[in-house]
């Protein structure tokens, strides 16, 4: 058998199939639902990565604040702690007046 | 007053997505026969065109206007049904146990008399489907697009993807392979 020749005869046979270009009906309609459903839910994971990322720094400034608040040694006695000097500071202007003779 | 395609696909680009639907409508033939050339079931062409249109919608941002549009959407059909056959490669036949008898009387009717073996037979066409199903997805698509629609290396090489030194070798590799298929086949039937 002569190969080259079937390889021809055979490929002009596919050259003479005329490609099929129907469209099943409605299709385009099909489409364009598709691409509205996916903008729809393209919106929608959009505000949920946002939630997301939005709950993903609460937690973590959580933690932080927690570890900081744990790890920190617990205010002594002596009033020289972080609160009480920051209410001596605002309140100074106030206080001056007083102790004034 | 109807719009050009530059208009519409701005307006796609703008957010108005409706303005995509004409497209769809004006290249869909198109698309549908293109895909109808790698895909034989309807199901799978319908796939195929709904992943092209999803995929032209999805990176239509890329679409720079300087070649049509229809050049671009045809790049990216022709990309997608090569994904189709590598995704398929499993279900490829590779015996030609078979070969329909309509298929097998032209066959012998070609050793018997090649000059008389007419090539618009349906038996002839039936063949090469089921010549060009067993190729490889490569070899497949560089005989789709070099023999039988007669494109020119360059234009396979922008419509793939591949570079032309690629083509060229894939080429080759190509039309070896469906030589082997065709051997083959007349090893099973007439040795």
């Amino acid at each position: 058998m002569k190969l080259a020749e079937l390889q021809q005869k055979l490929t002009a046979a596919a050259r003479l199939q005329p490609p099929d270009e129907r469209v099943p009906y409605a299709f385009e309609k099909r489409i364009m639902a598709l691409i509205a459903e996916r903008a729809a839910a393209s919106g929608r994971v959009l505000w949920m990565r946002g939630f997301l990322r939005a709950a993903v720094s609460c937690l973590a400034l959580a933690l932080v604040c927690g570890a900081v608040s744990l790890f920190t040694p617990a205010a002594t006695d002596n009033g020289n702690d972080l609160s009480q000097d920051f209410e001596n500071t605002l309140l100074a202007s106030a206080d001056l007046p007083d102790s004034a003779p | 007053m109807e719009r050009s395609e530059a208009e519409l696909i701005a307006a796609v680009l703008k957010g108005d997505s409706a303005s995509f639907e004409p497209l769809v409508e004006k290249y869909s033939p198109r698309v549908f026969a293109t895909a109808r050339r790698y895909a034989r079931r309807d199901s799978e062409v319908q796939d195929i065109v709904q992943e092209v249109w999803l995929k032209a919608f999805d990176k239509l941002k890329t679409f720079r206007g300087e070649a049509p549009f229809e050049h671009w959407l045809m790049r990216m059909a022709v990309r997608t049904c090569y994904d189709f056959l590598r995704g398929h490669q499993r279900n490829r036949i590779s015996s030609f146990s078979e070969i329909s008898e309509p298929e097998e009387d032209w066959l012998e009717r070609f050793v018997g008399d090649p000059g008389n073996a007419a090539e618009d037979a349906d038996a002839a066409k039936l063949l090469i489907d089921s010549v060009l199903e067993r190729l490889s997805p490569e070899a497949r698509l560089v005989i789709q697009l070099l023999e039988i629609e007669d494109r020119s290396v360059k234009e396979i090489a922008e419509l793939t993807g591949w570079s032309v030194p690629l083509v060229k070798v894939r080429a080759f590799r190509a039309r070896g392979e469906m030589r082997k298929i065709l051997a083959r086949i007349a090893k099973d039937k007439y040795l």
